[in-house]
């Protein structure tokens, strides 16, 4: 079973680097950039189970693990 | 003071952190490897020492922070002991909930090696009873992720509890966005846990500890906590 975890920074959290792209983005001529913000995507296979119990296992590993709460959200998919 | 070092992979200030804490308390400290799950007995005080615990990846500290060692610095912090973190240990400290708050990228998006100077806000701590409420002192930093960041909340609750004692300044100890180097809310560069017993800050003290090092600003701290326990014990 395939899933992806995406994690972004919470709205309000100054993200460097994200304005360091928009800034490449902008000086590289792509049109249209009102803003950019950086996150990070998990692609993870897991041992076959009902989506159920695979969504909360996921979701404790981005609680305990592969978000940092404080600055960031996360959403979990179960890609089948 | 009986000093214990935690050593992940990655990890590459212990040795300097050893050196300093030798010097100023006469006892060497023990190196504590992260897949532990006991402190030595007798631990006064663990320090969680600088570098880039497995290679930075995921975010700085984050995967340390889960390291089995972890939960016997918990329980040890808990239960009232003494914790100092520098630089990727100030990262480790936060990841691991020890601290409130997050060390983002720099502001200005560089990673900053070079001296800076620091207000030392109060005295009356463990970690800065060796200096006076003022005070500015010299000490080298060298991060890439040093912006320390938290809610509001939290901002306002560590001034109101007067929990930061390092803040970025000039070296007059004018506290303002030139000398904030790296973007930090309140300039700030380390902060206690809510009991005071824990310890996080960016700059390099143990780089600054002997006369061959050009500035021994940084002995101090250690001197402070050197005296802390003496007292206590």
């Amino acid at each position: 079973m395939k899933a992806r975890v995406t994690v972004t920074l919470k709205s309000g959290i100054l993200d460097p680097q994200g304005k360091a792209i928009e800034g490449a983005l902008k000086s590289l001529g792509v049109g249209g950039v009102a803003s950019v913000r950086q996150g990070k995507v998990f692609d993870i296979e897991l041992e076959s189970g009902d989506t159920a119990t695979v969504e909360a296992a996921l979701k404790d590993a981005a609680d305990k693990l592969l978000a940092n709460t404080v600055i960031e959200n996360y959403r979990v998919e179960v890609l089948g | 003071m009986k000093s214990a070092i935690l050593v992940f992979p990655g990890i590459n200030r212990e040795r300097d952190m050893a050196r300093a804490l030798k010097l100023a308390s006469g006892h060497e400290p023990a190196m504590v490897w992260h897949a532990e799950t006991a402190l030595p007995d007798g631990t006064d005080l663990v320090v969680v020492p600088g570098g880039f615990s497995y290679g930075d990846y995921l975010r700085c500290g984050a995967i340390a922070a889960r390291a089995p060692v972890m939960d016997a610095v918990r329980a040890f912090a808990a239960g009232g002991g003494l914790v100092l973190g520098v630089c990727n240990g100030f990262q480790i400290l936060c990841e691991a909930g020890l601290l409130p708050g997050v060390l983002m990228r720099n502001a200005r998006l560089k990673f900053i090696c070079r001296d800076v100077h620091l207000r030392v806000e109060r005295s009356d701590t463990p970690f800065t009873r060796g200096y006076n409420a003022g005070q500015v002192i010299r000490v080298p930093v060298a991060h890439g992720e040093g912006n320390y960041e938290a809610d509001a909340e939290t901002l306002k609750q560590l001034e109101g509890e007067g929990r930061v004692l390092y803040r970025y300044c000039s070296a007059g100890g004018t506290v303002d966005e030139a000398a904030n180097i790296n973007g930090a809310a309140h300039a700030i560069a380390g902060i206690v846990n809510a009991s005071g017993n824990v310890l996080g800050m960016m700059p390099h003290p143990e780089n600054h500890v002997e006369d061959i090092m050009g500035c021994t600003d940084g002995r101090g701290l250690f001197a402070g906590l050197v005296a802390h326990l003496e007292r206590a014990a």
